[in-house]
């Protein structure tokens, strides 16, 4: 996973301008910000609602709305494993529940040496593959127990 | 020289098609043999992926569910020759899945390479740009409402209406906006699209720019597919650096360029009015319509806003005509559905055919039943929002007014199928529970209704006064489908009420353990 840079003012306000010109370029701010940064920190929101001439309030209600953007960063390595219907038919549930026990964290958790996040998302689109992932980014299909813990040795070691 | 395909389609990628590629690539070098590697999309026969062909002079041989263990056992029986191995599958355009299909928005998804261009004309694109152009942007408009076309992210709304709606209202500009926020859990088709023929949507966004007098388009795609970015992404410059995008579309003196935006994990930013605001950089809240997207939609001026699979059929119709594409399907229902087929399936894909096939045909003829080879119990049909569906009406044919006429949908064409192990009482819960975490608050029977269901349903569970929890549940579903904003919460009802209608068993268990799931 790429590496992210800690937080830097003058470093966020290039990238907010560089955006500027973009129609409606809130949304791809928060992506190339979170992209650096690895989150959204509570400090860019004012910078953000300066150069776009809204609301600090604004800018905090389309940061906190949108699942994808985080306040602090992940760990080291993402873990998305879909929780929707497809996946459900295919038993997705218990299989990561008992992952997440295994690795003794929880849902939008991060394990306790900063390896490996976990999130839940509805729908990866790889629904004939069922249960599906995404590993920082890269898809997995039909996952099993093996399948999951071969993730999580990967990543506590990178 | 021999091309072997391997698909760069993400499906392909989750079971290996990097690693098998790179076999391939590797072993090649090793035995000397002269290979060249096409990264194409996917046919849709994905329980087959990666299916990797070579192409012979008797045809495309394809080869099943390889990995890269199998490379050197196919180098060794031959089959840059397409010789037999337990990996084939004989010829692919004469496999059963293949061969029943009416291929036309996904004529060259799977077959081409889909980021050269050369492909893309040799097999008929851009000719419905050219024909587009010959014609005024009014006959343009005319000839999509001949067509029949319907939107296919699920409402079904007839696109010719909706364009001329948008070229007739006055305004200083106007936008196209591609609606690739495909939520919907069986549903792939968008992202197979932009995936394995990008130049097909892009073309027809061009198409829409210029029946409407659009010169600006915007791709909205959801975050949950980054590799299709990707592609996508060098789709566009690829169109620009030839001169189909930018200010002088193929020499004309039309302009239209595409912009590519990823969305945040907001299901409901899949709803129109939710994108626009998204798009324009606000939280995904829906708007009250009227005022239509079509008068007043992204930045309040008339906006196409239109489904990734309506756009990419747009070359086809142009390229065949509007009434070789009305003459396929049945009733209200032109043309051909992209189904897809998902969940505890056999044979999972993408299978596009014409409207018109039973439910049956597509579960047991096509999907093979189910992969766990149990019976099947319950098929959800148009994503989270889509009625279950029993076994009993398996004899539903697959069009817009049937499905709508037994309180079902269609939706985007997604099939999830269900064995006998489901737990329709679960499903409805969870149906409830979704509406709750992706609602986006603006109207209180979605917001508040969605997390009363879930704790009405958890009652039920409980059984705690089970008939009066039902008969509040269904009360709660009604006041939901009447009285929310959008299709969210209007139709979250649709699942928990078609579960509680089919299954009734599940919801009058005498005792049932604490949640199991």
């Amino acid at each position: 996973m790429s590496q992210v840079s800690t937080w830097d003012s003058a470093r966020a306000q290039e990238i907010i301008d560089a955006h500027l010109h973009l129609e409606g370029p809130a949304m791809p701010i928060l992506h190339a910000l979170q992209e650096e940064f690895g989150c959204v920190p509570e400090a860019a929101v004012p910078q953000i609602a300066q150069a776009l001439n809204v609301s600090r309030a604004e800018m905090h209600g389309v940061v906190s709305f949108y699942h994808d953007f985080r306040r602090e960063p992940a760990g080291r390595h993402r873990l998305k494993i879909c929780r929707a219907e497809s996946c459900q038919s295919m038993g997705s549930e218990k299989i990561a529940r008992e992952f997440l026990a295994r690795i003794k964290t929880d849902w939008h958790h991060t394990t306790p040496d900063g390896a490996l996040t976990v999130e839940a998302v509805y729908c990866l689109g790889l629904c004939a593959h069922s249960p599906s992932a995404l590993y920082d980014g890269e898809p997995v299909g039909r996952v099993d127990a093996e399948k999951l813990d071969e993730i999580a040795a990967e990543a506590r070691q990178s | 020289m021999t091309k072997v395909f391997v698909p760069l389609d993400m499906a392909a990628k989750a079971m290996g098609a990097d690693k098998v590629a790179a076999a391939i690539a590797k072993e090649a070098q090793a035995r000397g043999q002269n290979v060249q590697i096409v990264r194409n999309g996917s046919r849709g026969l994905l329980w087959l992926e990666p299916l990797v062909e070579v192409e012979t002079p008797q045809g495309r041989i394809g080869y099943g569910n390889v990995s890269a263990k199998d490379v050197a056992s196919l180098f060794d029986a031959g089959f840059l020759g397409g010789a037999p191995h337990k990996r084939s599958i004989g010829k692919v355009e004469d496999h059963p899945y293949w061969k029943r299909q009416h291929r036309v928005t996904f004529k060259r998804c799977g077959v081409t390479d889909p980021l050269s261009l050369s492909e893309y004309e040799s097999l008929g694109g851009g000719v419905g740009l050219a024909k587009a152009f010959a014609m005024s942007p009014a006959e343009a408009v005319a000839e999509v409402t001949k067509s029949g076309l319907r939107g296919r992210g699920g409402a079904g709304f007839p696109t010719g209406i909706k364009w001329k709606t948008v070229a007739d209202t006055p305004a200083d500009r106007r936008y196209v906006v591609v609606n690739a926020d495909e939520g919907d859990s069986g549903t792939f088709a968008d992202r197979m699209i932009m995936e394995g023929d990008p130049f097909a949507l892009l073309e027809g966004m061009i198409i829409a720019g210029y029946a409407v007098n659009a010169s600006k388009g915007f791709v909205y795609l959801r975050s949950e597919y980054p590799q299709t970015a990707v592609v996508f992404r060098r789709a566009i410059e690829i169109l620009q650096e030839a001169g189909w995008l930018g200010p002088k579309v193929r020499g004309s003196n039309f302009a239209f360029d595409v912009e590519l935006r990823i969305g945040a994990g907001a299901y409901v930013c899949g709803e129109e009015t939710s994108l626009l605001e998204s798009l324009e950089g606000k939280r995904g809240i829906v708007r009250a319509k009227p005022p239509f997207p079509a008068m007043a939609g992204l930045f309040e001026r008339p906006t196409i806003v239109n489904n990734v699979l309506s756009i990419a059929t747009i070359p086809m119709i142009f390229e065949e005509g509007a009434q070789a594409y009305a003459d396929c399907g049945v009733g209200r229902s032109r043309g051909t559905m992209p189904l897809q087929i998902a969940g505890n399936v056999k044979y999972g894909g993408l299978c596009e055919v014409d409207f018109g096939l039973t439910l049956g045909e597509i579960v047991n003829d096509i999907g093979g039943g189910t992969l766990s080879g149990r019976p099947v119990r319950a098929v959800q049909c148009g994503g989270p929002l889509g009625a279950y569906v029993p076994v009993k009406d398996f004899d539903l044919i697959f069009d817009y007014e049937a499905f709508a006429k037994r309180d079902a949908l269609i939706g985007h064409g997604g099939l999830v199928i269900f064995d006998d192990t489901v737990d329709m009482l679960q499903m409805a819960r969870f149906g409830m529970e979704f509406c709750a975490i992706e609602s986006c608050g603006k109207c209180t029977p979605c917001r508040i209704g969605s997390t009363r269901g879930v704790e009405t349903i958890d009652k039920i569970r409980q059984g705690q006064n089970v008939e009066a929890e039902i008969a509040l549940l269904e009360d709660l579903c009604n006041t939901m489908k009447l009285g929310s904003l959008c299709a969210l919460g209007g139709f979250a009802p649709y699942p928990v009420l078609s579960a509680l209608r089919h299954f009734p068993e599940d919801f009058h268990r005498k005792s049932v353990p604490a949640a199991a799931e």
